[in-house]
């Protein structure tokens, strides 16, 4: 069993409440923040190597060393509860059990960065957790965790709960904070970054929720302590969302020390996958994140079995490897079809492009007509050629990420199953009754035994 | 409003829309985004292209009972085109259309996450998760004898 520091206490009942989660030793990391100097908490943060949890796995006690200080300007912090990558669902997972430990760590947060006011800014589709948030805020409040001089030390902090309204793009952080000023969530041009200039034109530091919540245990431990654990630069442990073609989906805490293949086969984790199918492929860290084939997937280009950690997921880089994203673990099972999967998901991308930039507003619209036709049986063999182009067209000429989000399932998908994507073109009638299944392994795939 | 600084009331603009779209059975009327605006003293176009940005936002009227239905990739490995095409069916509708009795509206989202759950929809303020036809059934019945209830 590896190391629990976020899930350890998920299933004592009642622990979303204020006085179970204190009972069991809920807010002394807070109590032992206070006695502590902001600056010395940025110094445990930056010891524990911890790295953003929305994605970009950026140093966090790197960000916040960067935030701006200029005397009598407010400094925010606002928390990324976007979440609408598909394929992860673990912040409402925090957000909903254990709300306390998730307000904990954001009041230890704003007090090492010296944010009086901090927003969570929840996807608006999260409706009934914005409850279960507001319950815990109010809980801390009155037991003197939050509001006015808190804990005699002369610092006030509240935490305010602003919905959004379905819009994946604002989970980018500066389309993030446009939609907290009030407006559609159009992401600025970097620099100035928010630490510099965010919300409000004050520095900001927007960090996500998991990130936030991983606060907690480094306090509690230090940082050196969360350190040890993990792999290399994949140090503590990382919540992954598990999703798909397995038998027990749903939220892991793993202390990136485990490989792959014992993350989708052993009963600890996602259970191997239903009724005896082989593995095909997986999304390892949300949509946006090469898919790879099982081969790939379990074993490095090099023959190292292939770890969950984010280097070992990234070994290879585009050609052959992936990325540990948001932890977003999507499993397809010999039966799926990667045409349709990947028609899915630039739809997706397609819907959520804000519009600001023509490679991405145009290039997502032309790709999902593309996939279509191939899906549909309408395709040509130039289509493949032609997406392969589009995705390279957008990539890197966008204002944000979200193109190249876009554009990377899609050229993943080619490189690795251009078989399939052919085979639907030249059978587009059989296409639309059976499915290529493992058809292109030239080598007998990879089955577990565990 | 005290949640925001001095001057910045514009950020109230989502949240109130939120309150709008309940109290307006469900969409935002021009006359509703136009009662917003005067509220957070905005130009009336600052709430339109704000109302038209966000896909929460309903832009015509919609059923008493609104069928959010995820159709992205991890609710498809879960056999998401079959609920979609099964609600379809049973309330003989399209994607986006409203049932003659002005009871359901069916509309696909983009993934909700639930991904773990799949498949999924949104009804209201709740998720309806690991869907099967038989849900989809007792759904539907519930939705209609509650409506009967209230009428
Ligand atoms: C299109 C797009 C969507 C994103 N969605 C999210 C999200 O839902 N949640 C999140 O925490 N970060 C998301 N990010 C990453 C944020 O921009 C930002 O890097 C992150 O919130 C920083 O927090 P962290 O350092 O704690 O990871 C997204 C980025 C892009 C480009
Ligand atoms: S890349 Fe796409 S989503 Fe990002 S700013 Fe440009 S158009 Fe908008
Ligand atoms: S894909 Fe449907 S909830 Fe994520």
């Amino acid at each position: 069993m590896g190391r629990k520091l976020l899930l350890e206490k998920a299933n004592i009942p009642g622990i979303r409440t204020y006085d179970v989660y204190r009972a069991n030793g809920g807010y002394t990391a807070l109590e032992k923040a206070f006695k502590m100097a902001p600056a010395d908490i940025v110094e445990e943060v930056k010891k524990s190597g911890l790295r953003g949890r929305g994605g970009a796995g950026f140093p966090t006690g790197m960000k916040w060393s960067f935030l701006a200080r200029p005397e009598g300007v407010p400094r925010y912090l606002v928390c990324n509860a976007d979440e609408s990558e598909p394929g992860t669902f673990k912040d409402r997972y925090l957000m909903e059990f254990l709300p306390h430990l998730f307000v904990e760590g954001l009041v230890i947060s704003s007090f090492a960065l010296g944010a009086n006011t901090t927003y969570i800014y929840i996807r608006g589709e999260y409706a009934w957790i914005v409850d279960i948030l507001e319950t815990a805020i109010a809980e801390a409040k009155a037991a003197g965790w939050l509001g006015k001089n808190i804990l005699g030390s002369g610092f006030d902090c509240e935490i305010y709960v602003q919905r959004g309204a379905g819009a994946y793009i604002c989970g980018e952080e500066t389309a993030l904070l446009e939609s907290l000023e009030g407006k559609r969530g159009n992401p600025r041009i970097k620099p100035p970054f928010p630490a510099i200039k965010g919300l409000w034109d004050c520095p900001t530091v927007v960090n996500n929720v998991e990130t936030l919540a991983a606060v907690v245990p480094i306090i509690e431990i230090g940082g050196e302590e969360y350190a040890r654990i993990g792999m290399g630069r994949s140090t503590g442990t990382k919540l992954i969302s598990a999703c798909g073609n397995i038998n027990k989906p749903g939220i892991y805490e793993i202390d990136m020390t485990i490989s792959v293949e014992e993350f989708i086969y052993s009963e600890e984790f996602c259970g191997g996958i239903p009724n005896g199918k082989r593995l095909k492929a997986c999304i390892p860290g949300g949509s946006s994140v090469p898919i790879l084939p099982a081969n790939l997937l379990l074993t490095t280009a090099k023959g190292e079995k292939r770890m969950m950690t984010y280097e070992s997921l990234a070994d290879g880089g585009f050609a052959t490897g992936s990325m540990m994203g948001s932890g977003g673990f999507i499993v397809l099972d010999e039966d799926q079809c990667v045409v349709r999967h990947t028609l899915t998901l630039a739809r997706f991308y397609r819907h959520e492009s804000c519009g600001q930039c023509s490679p991405c507003r145009e290039g997502t619209g032309w790709m999902e007509k593309i996939l279509n036709n191939i899906e549909y049986g309408k395709g040509k063999m130039s289509d493949i050629d032609l997406l392969w182009d589009i995705q390279a067209k957008i990539e890197g000429n966008t204002i944000c990420p979200l193109g190249d989000a876009a554009a990377w399932p899609v050229a993943a998908a080619i490189r690795h199953f251009r078989d399939e994507f052919e085979w639907h073109v030249l059978n587009p009638d059989e296409a639309q009754k059976a499915n290529f299944g493992l058809r292109h392994y030239a080598d007998p795939i990879h089955v577990a035994t565990a | 409003m005290a949640r925001y600084p001095d001057g910045k009331q514009k950020s109230a603009l989502i949240p109130v829309l939120h309150i709008a779209q309940e109290e307006n059975a469900g969409w935002l009327s021009a006359e509703a985004m136009d009662y917003v605006a005067e509220l957070l003293s905005l130009k009336p176009i600052e709430v339109y292209e704000v109302a038209t940005f966000y896909s929460m936002y309903n832009l015509k009227p919609v059923g008493k009972y609104l069928f959010e239905v995820c159709q992205t990739g991890p609710c498809m490995l879960n056999g998401s085109d079959d609920i979609i095409a099964y609600i379809k069916e049973k309330l003989n509708i399209g994607v986006g259309e409203t049932t003659a009795d002005g009871l359901f509206t069916l509309k696909t989202v983009e993934c909700l996450g639930a991904c773990g759950y799949a498949p999924m929809m949104q009804l209201g303020k709740f998720y309806k998760e690991h869907l099967t036809r038989e849900k989809v059934d007792a759904l539907i019945a519930e939705c209609r004898t509650v409506a009967a209830a209230n009428n």
